[in-house]
Formats: C-alpha cells, structure tokens, sequence
C-alpha cells in the first residue's frame, strides 16, 4: 500500500530528475559549440554545404507555404473587411500578417520538420554507429564538426529564407487581390505602405535568426543524445520536431511581447 | 607500462559494468581481453581513449593520466591511439579515401599530396587497393572492417584498439584480418589490445590474453597458461561450456 503511494511521487522526482539532466545536457552541448568556435579549421569547410543543405534546399517548401498563405490571407482580409473596412487594407493586412507573424513562424515550423528532423537523424545515426565516437578518436571535436557548422548555417539562411517566404505571400496576396478581388494595384500597394515600417522587417530577420539557432540546435541536441538503434533515431527525430516547434512558439510570444511594445 | 587501467569503476544508471578493472599492457605487446557478450570489454577499451571516463580509478597511457587530461591534450594523445570500431564506423557520406584520410587532415602540414599517398599506402596494406572511391555502403563487410584498420593506422599510431575485429566475418576474412594484427605488431611495433570472444582468434594474434568477467580480470596470462589453465570460468569460456560458468558463479 505504501509502496503504490509512493510512486507517483517517485513518478514526479524522476521526471524532474529527468529535465534537469536534460537542461545539463543542453548547457553542455552549447559551452562545447561554444568553445568550438575557434577551430575554424574544422568547421569552415562544412559551412557552405550546411547553408546550402539548410538554406537553399529549404526555399523550396518555405516558398510554397507562403505562396498559398498569401493567397488565403488577401481572401480572408477582402471576406472579413467587405463593407465595413476600405478594400486597401487588403494590402495592410497581408503586409503585416506575412512579415511580422506568418512568414517567420511559418516558416520556422515547417523547418522544424525539414531541416532539424535531418539534423536529428543524421546526428543520431552516427551516435549509434559510433561515427561521432570515432570523430573523437580521429582528434576531431564533433561540437566544432557537427553542431557548429550546422547552427551557424541554421543562423545565417533562416532569415534568408523567411525574407524570401514574406516577399513570396506579400507577391501572392497582391497577385490575388488584383486578379480575385476586383483591386487595382494602386489600392493593395496604398494599404502595404500604410502601416509599413523598416523595423518590421528586421523583427522578422531577428525571429528567423533565433527560429534558426533553435531548429539546429535542438537537432543536434536530440541527436547527439540518441541511443538505441533505428528506434532510438526515429524517437530522437520526433522529440526534435516537437520541441523544437514548441520553442518557436514560446519564442515567438516572447519576441512580439519584447520588441513590439 | 605503455597502457595501464587502475582499479577502475564504471557504471551505466544502476548497472556496474566495471568494478575494479585493472591491467598492465607491455610496450610492443598485443594483448586480448576476452568475455562473454556484454560484460563491459567495449566500455573498458573506451576508456584507454577517454571516450569514458571511470567513475573511480584511473587509466594511463604513455605515461599520461587519461582521466585527467585537457581536450586539447586527449587530442593530442589520440593521435597516438589508433581505434578499429566493432562495425567499422565509417563516416557514410565519404568515400573510403577520404574517411582513410580523415586523421591525416588534423596533423600539421601535411599536404593533400602526401595525404593522399598515405591513404594509398594503407589501403595496400590492407589489401584494399583500387576500393578508396568507394562510399561505405559498397563494401562487404570484411571490406569495411579492413578499411576501418587502415583509417586506424594511416596516423602511424603506437597504440592500436581493437574492438572484436573478427566478429561475424567468415573464416578467410577472419585470418586475414588476423595476419594484419601479427603485421601491425611485428612490421611496425605496435601496441596492440584487442576485443574479442573468438578464441581460435585471440590464440593466433595474442602474447598476452586476460578473461574479464563479473567487472574484473578473472585470469591474466599467456596463450599457453589460458591453454592450461584450472579455473573453471576461464575453461567455461573457451571450452563453450555454460555449466562451468554456472558453478563459478
């Protein structure tokens, strides 16, 4: 009896006991990129291939999301604003809509499961074939090979890729607008300048940028702390899409409750 | 002593996987460890490179405290070590060359030119000749093994690891990979410890051969006194006969 009426309290302490080996973990994992930095002679001739991997493979999805989301925001402005608000604001909402919220987010989450799924798995894979163990042996730091290269390119071609996504669902709307809508042009650039301001663009880049370090850097996390064979590497993907989605939403509130008071 | 593991304890959560390990490896010696699957001799060899660390002992290799050193040191120190992995671990996105070349790109001033003669040369040696465009996955295994050892040796290590480099070949592969063992010691003076529970094996390549079980080296000796030996675990082990094992227990 007393034993049963122990163990949720057992449940709890492990659970706990759990995330803050987790949050060691993870300190560990970024001292050690970190300090990684400086072996330039390591990760340098990785960074190129990583942004292309990261970046320039990834354009092709984020383009595609954004496409259709700029047709379904100009639609649903036009529905939502018949009548009651001038049309022009068409072009305000699908401005503002794509730039400080939908493009980055978007695009992060679909990244999420593009770009930091594969860096889970491949990073796992290598956890349990012991390639990263051999990295080690062969005097290479696996921080400075794998995890750097990999944030660094995550850093640098997410905002990269949600400026694309945001001028992609900025074009569509407009292309909807006039050719759905009964808008001229006049009227759909009249609302995008309205409210437009610079600093709306750099919150997008400074989200992507934050959006980018955590989808590879939680990739890598995952990755690293894979074991147990194929499953343990499909177990690691998962855990790194869902976490690392879940951030990107955190991050985006804390972002939008920081920068645009 | 060129490798020498002190009184060292490991464990994984709850389970004790080394309670007490020690052992002496002499300088130019090759030496087996031997035991039944999954009684700790990978988590032993391990901690010879610091890729684990002991929970308590201590573990020293040319005369430097493994446990103790700093990353820069232990890189340095396992330039020294060579590591043949259980299932080869080649890097799956690179050819045989370049993963042959990979230790050689760390070494100061050494030219893509003599890298890659290097790589040539080790291939040869581990009759591989013409495979070094190959990716991993398009070699057998007994292939993969070998192209393991010559990564392994391409950094002219003193000391080599040897983590069940037979397991799961045929017999031809098996003695071949043997005759490169003998070579590795007898051409180029290398230290060597190897993993194992394929006796015919161990007996072959071995001057020295030590049983681990229950964490700790049960027996310790030369092929002929493993060969001669009383004690029952060790019969059990190499005679295959689990009801040896069962009494000692």
């Amino acid at each position: 009896m007393r034993i049963s009426l122990l163990r949720p309290v057992e449940a709890v302490g492990q659970a706990v006991l759990s995330a803050v080996a987790a949050v060691g973990r993870a300190g560990q994992l970024g001292l050690g990129a970190v300090r990684a930095l400086r072996k330039g002679s390591i990760w340098g001739p990785h960074l190129l291939p990583q942004m292309a991997k990261i970046g320039v493979d990834s354009v092709p999805i984020a383009l595609f999301i954004a496409l259709f989301t700029g047709v379904v925001l100009s639609l649903q402005a036009s529905y939502t604003f018949t009548g009651a608000i001038p049309l022009y604001f068409v072009g305000t909402l699908v401005g503002k809509t794509m730039v400080l919220e939908l493009g980055p987010v978007l695009t992060g989450l679909a990244l999420s499961g593009r770009v930091g799924a594969n860096i889970a798995a491949e990073i796992g894979t290598m956890r349990v074939t012991e390639q990263v163990d051999a990295l080690e042996t062969l005097a290479y730091d696996p921080n400075a090979y794998l995890v750097v290269p990999r944030v660094l390119a995550g850093a640098l071609m997410f905002p990269m890729v949600v400026l694309l996504a945001n001028g992609v669902g900025v074009l569509a709307g407009w292309a909807t607008s006039l050719s759905l809508l009964d808008m001229s042009s006049q009227e759909f650039l009249k609302g995008l300048r309205l409210f437009f301001r610079s600093w709306d663009v750099w919150f997008s880049v400074i989200k992507s940028v934050s959006f980018g370090i955590t989808v590879t850097s939680v990739g890598c996390f995952f990755g690293f702390g894979t074991t147990g064979g194929a499953e343990g590497v499909g177990r690691a993907t998962t855990r790194s899409v869902v976490v690392s989605s879940m951030i990107i939403l955190v991050l985006d509130a804390f972002w939008a409750a920081v920068l645009l008071k | 002593m060129s490798i020498r593991l002190i009184d060292v304890h490991k464990a994984f959560g709850e389970k004790q996987v080394l309670t007490g390990f020690s052992l002496d490896i002499e300088e130019g010696q090759t030496l087996s460890i031997i035991g039944g699957s999954g009684v700790g001799k990978s988590v032993a060899l391990k901690h010879v490179v610091g890729l684990l660390e002991p929970d308590s002992g201590e573990v020293w290799v040319d005369g430097r405290n493994v446990s103790v050193l700093s990353q820069e040191e232990l890189y340095e120190l396992r330039r020294d070590v060579g590591y043949v992995f259980q299932f080869a671990a080649l890097f799956d996105s690179m050819t045989v060359n370049d993963n042959v070349g990979m230790g050689l790109k760390r070494i100061p001033g050494w030219t893509p030119a003599r890298i890659s003669a290097r790589v040539e040369e080790c291939l040869h040696l581990v009759d591989l000749d013409g495979y070094g465009d190959r990716f991993p996955a398009e070699l057998s295994g007994g292939q993969r093994k070998r192209a393991g050892l010559a990564r392994a040796i391409a950094t002219e290590p003193k000391y080599l690891l040897y983590d069940e480099p037979t397991t799961g070949l045929d017999p031809v592969t098996t003695a071949v990979i043997d005759q490169l063992i003998v070579r590795m010691r007898s051409e180029l003076g290398v230290t060597g410890v190897v993993i194992t529970h394929d006796m015919d094996s161990a007996f072959r390549i071995s001057d020295r051969i030590a049983m681990l079980y229950d964490g700790r080296i049960r027996f310790e000796g030369t092929p002929d006194e493993v060969r001669g030996t009383q004690d029952r675990v060790v019969r059990g082990f190499i005679e295959g006969r689990p009801d040896l094992l069962e009494v000692a227990s």
